[in-house]
């Protein structure tokens, strides 16, 4: 019962053995043997945010296709594949990579391996997946058209990115899925999948030899590289405004933010330590909890964070609230940030923050599959493995005269870029 | 502080798994459970490849144990479990758990509440003291609960009220259970929400919170005797209240008529089809039927090899989704979903000809038996998986004992369904996919004024 408080990270992660394949591919593993099965995440960098113009939507019908057929086994075939041996292959998008991951029970890692390869190399992108894809987006877009989160966050991020890419919906339109054609998702693959642009963490019960061999099976063939667009940093914009869509419903679902700091700032761990301080953790000791919350009654749900993405870093956040204290509700989370602009964190704020950050970082841990997605987010954010030691050590040294200066730069004026769905009372 | 409500088409994330015999046999943990003096029960599921903890308190109640005219008090007093006791001010414990760097949360279903923590392992002696103490010490007061009974009402208007989906899956429920209170939303009706005070949450909170009723569920870098030690030590200073509170619930009489419930709403414009029908639960079920309805499920509607999946979206091309789920987790009789998304300009009336056809047509021809081999491998294979999160195990483990399952009904139930004989599953299916047991929901868009 003596242990030390704080750990540097789940003891598994801290083994993280680089490697690289007879044929040049990198990777990261963590081996262990506790349970008999491999989780492989990897991604390829480029997403969305590559969609061709006028054609938002491209890379994430791309994702969904991949495990829609390959090599020699049409969609069903491939499916059928999979369910045989109980594989998981699936694929995603997000706005600066195309991921993927893979599950398999080691007994099946070479037929795993085999079909993840036909997935990579060799999708067939067939006409009839291809509209069932499409329409199964398009079914997606409608099923949440009028749902106030999604159409909240939407609109934040078309009013906040006006122009660029990152404000461009990455699940598409209902106009612009018609016009992505087979020959726009393979030239697209073709620049998005490939040797140049790949990240890679594999976990489980597998030596680095073994661990190699299935890496050059799957990514050694693929092309050096693509041609990605140039994509622009992204002016932040829409600050200082609210935007609100008129819906009847009885709640007003609200999100809010402002610029904030690069990745690689130097102040980037303390501006996460401020988002944390102010909405953050599992939500249950921040202020905008205690205070919309907690003392007023005023939301189930208060929180903040920041995020990072390759051309833009924002502290965002959202609550929803009844339409007649939607303006209480905005008005107790300017006035807590701009008093957090102004005079920064209490000592106890800070202190418990940096203790909350530090002491559940092992939790991220905690499966096969979360340390493999922590290992591929690390080296996309273009770290070391030294990362897992120094991401606590940098948020234990943040001072309070860190702290207030950071405030100063994330909160700044205290202005926002604010969209309500709902029908607000008195905004 | 989730209100968990039941899945309302398709299935939960992390639907429940199991251990196989083979899983066992290739190293899963060794789990023990025993019981304390005062008569708690514990379960300890050791996971040593991270030094974290997961500590769970389920107890055996849920919305289903709701007093008549009170529904969403279960729900409601498990936010108030968060507002302090005798020992700890308000906000006390959170603070603890966030300061450690811990997660905390808690989460009401049908038959059963539960409250967690995730730390350092090394502070599980911590989050038993803090959780020992608000079974029995809980304090409210009036100004402490009128608040929360509004966050809790914010909750039904984001969850429920702004989305026609929610809606309409609370009327197919309430539709399907005439008179037993799985009927009944698990967060409560907006009414009743309203009248709810501290006094009911005292005499609920004094019904149910008792060592008998609970289960504790400790998974992570442990050891067994060190948690029966700290487990002694913390819960097990708690006053024995002599029997486990009964859970007294009408029971639904056998369905004669089968039921259509529809909603239309402005805001929809993409509909939805829902099928629902009652059926037993792995509880209430003969020897072998819940293990046949789950790979029924998983036959019909599983991913994209399933039945539904296959003649619906790929072959007749009328949905772009379609699926199955059984929830076989329930203490009393539960439910068995079918679900399916329409493709633009395919009417409901044809999605449900066309079910009906699919079904009518599986039990004449008999199962696949290639089909079948892959719905086990997956079913089994799923067990695996599972023991590669401590936090889904101890979730697993905690919702089969608290619908009144035993820890060996858990380690059979892979055996279980490897036994399924493809008789039991047509034998399931002729027996519960029966129309006048079931409730069909549409979701629509507003086409006519609702007023002629």
């Amino acid at each position: 019962m003596n242990a030390p408080i704080v750990k540097p990270a789940a003891s598994r992660a801290v083994n993280v053995q680089q490697i690289e394949t007879p044929r040049g591919v990198k990777a990261w593993l963590v081996e262990d043997y506790a349970v008999p099965l491999l989780s492989l995440e990897f991604a390829f960098k480029g997403g969305s945010a590559q969609d061709p113009p006028g054609k938002p939507g491209a890379a994430t019908m791309l994702a969904a296709l991949l495990d829609e057929g390959a090599g020699p086994l049409d969609s069903q075939a491939f499916q059928q594949a999979l369910d045989e041996k109980a594989i998981e292959i699936s694929f995603n998008c997000d706005r600066d990579y195309l991921g993927g991951r893979m599950r398999t029970l080691i007994r099946n890692v070479e037929r795993a391996s085999e079909l993840l390869r036909l997935a990579v190399n060799a999708p067939r992108l067939d006409e009839a997946p291809i509209a069932r894809v499409r329409e199964q987006l398009s079914a997606g877009l409608r099923h949440e058209a009028n749902d106030p989160g999604s159409l909240a966050g939407r609109t934040w991020r078309a009013r906040s990115f006006p122009g660029h890419p990152y404000g461009a919906p990455p699940n598409g339109t209902l106009e612009s899925l018609p016009k992505i054609q087979r020959a726009d998702l393979v030239a697209l693959g073709r620049d998005l999948v490939t040797r140049g642009a790949l990240h890679i963490g594999i976990v489980g019960a597998i030596d680095a030899a073994r661990a190699a061999a299935l890496i050059d099976v799957v990514f050694a063939d693929l092309p050096a590289s693509g041609v990605l667009a140039d994509v622009a940093d992204a002016p932040f914009g829409g600050i200082g405004t609210i935007e609100t869509i008129d819906l009847d419903v009885p709640q007003s679902t609200i999100r809010f933010g402002r610029p904030s700091l690069a990745r690689h700032d130097p102040d980037y761990m303390a501006s996460v330590l401020l988002a944390h301080i102010l909405g953050g953790g599992t939500g249950l000791s921040s202020r905008l909890f205690r205070e919309v919350r907690e003392k007023r009654g005023l939301a189930y749900s208060v929180s903040t964070s920041v995020s990072t993405l390759d051309h833009a870093s924002f502290l965002h956040g959202g609550t929803s609230t009844k339409n007649e204290r939607a303006k209480e509700s905005l008005d107790v989370i300017a006035a807590e940030i701009l008093d957090l602009s102004r005079n920064g964190p209490t000592e106890e704020e800070l202190d418990k923050g940096k203790k909350y950050l530090v002491g559940s970082y092992p939790l991220r841990f905690d499966t096969s599959a979360k340390i493999a997605g922590q290992l591929v987010h690390i080296q996309m954010d273009g770290f070391g493995p030294e990362w897992l030691i120094e991401r606590n050590r940098l948020i234990q040294a943040v001072t309070m005269e860190d702290a207030r200066r950071v405030a100063k730069r994330v909160f700044g004026d205290g202005k926002m870029s604010v969209s309500i769905v709902g029908r607000p009372v008195g905004l | 502080m989730n209100s968990n409500q039941s899945p309302a088409i398709g299935p939960p994330a992390n639907a429940p798994v199991a251990l196989s015999e083979s899983a066992r046999m290739a190293g899963s943990p060794a789990i023990v459970d025993f019981r304390l003096d005062n008569g708690l029960s514990v379960v300890v599921i050791p996971d040593h490849r991270a030094p974290v903890v997961t500590h769970m308190v389920w107890y055996r109640n849920g919305s289903a144990d709701d007093p008549p005219g009170k529904s969403g008090i279960a729900h409601f007093l498990e936010h108030l479990m968060f507002k302090g006791t005798k020992a700890h001010r308000q906000g006390q414990f959170s603070d603890v758990v966030a300061e450690l760097g811990g997660q905390e949360n808690a989460f009401t279903g049908n038959d059963y509440t539960a409250y967690f923590q995730r730390v350092a392992k090394e502070h599980l002696g911590v989050m038993m003291e803090f959780e020992a103490d608000r079974m029995t010490g809980l304090v409210l007061t009036d100004e402490i609960v009128a608040p929360e009974r509004d966050v809790v009402m914010e909750e039904r208007r984001m969850h429920c009220d702004a989305d026609p989906g929610a809606q309409l899956n609370e009327a197919v429920q309430a539709a399907l259970f005439t008179h037993h209170p799985y009927g009944v939303p698990i967060i409560g009706w907006s009414h009743e929400i309203e009248g709810l005070n501290r006094a009911d949450a005292l005499a609920y909170y004094h019904r149910f919170y008792t060592p008998e009723n609970a289960i504790l569920v400790v998974a992570g870098d442990v050891e067994t005797e060190e948690v029966r030690a700290l487990a002694e030590a913390h819960y097990g200073k708690i006053k024995p209240r002599g029997e486990p509170p009964q859970r007294d619930r009408p029971q639904e009489p056998a369905p004669v008529a089968r039921r259509l419930v529809t909603l239309n709403d402005e805001k929809v414009e993409q509909p939805s089809w829902q099928r629902c029908y009652i059926a037993p639960s792995s509880r209430t079920a003969e020897p072998g039927e819940a293990e046949a309805l789950e790979v029924l499920a998983h036959l019909l509607g599983g991913g994209q090899t399933s039945l539904l999946y296959r003649s619906l979206v790929l072959d007749q091309r009328i949905a772009v989704v379609a699926g199955a789920h059984y929830m076989g987790t329930a203490l009393d009789e539960t439910r068995f979903f079918l679900y399916a998304m329409p493709n633009p300009g395919v009417t409901m009336e044809t999605l449900d000809a066309a079910i009906d056809r699919i079904l009518a047509k599986f039990i004449a021809d008999g199962v696949d038996p290639a089909a079948l081999e892959r719905a086990k491998t997956r079913l089994v294979a799923d067990a695996i998986y599972a023991q590669d999160s401590q936090a889904m195990l101890a979730r697993w483990y905690g919702s089969s004992l608290a619908t009144g399952l035993s820890m060996e009904d858990i380690r059979q139930w892979p055996t279980r369904i490897e036994a399924v004989e493809p008789a039991a599953i047509l034998a399931a299916a002729k027996k519960h996919l029966d129309r006048r047991k079931s409730v069909t929901g549409h979701l629509l868009p507003l086409e006519e004024p609702l007023v002629a």
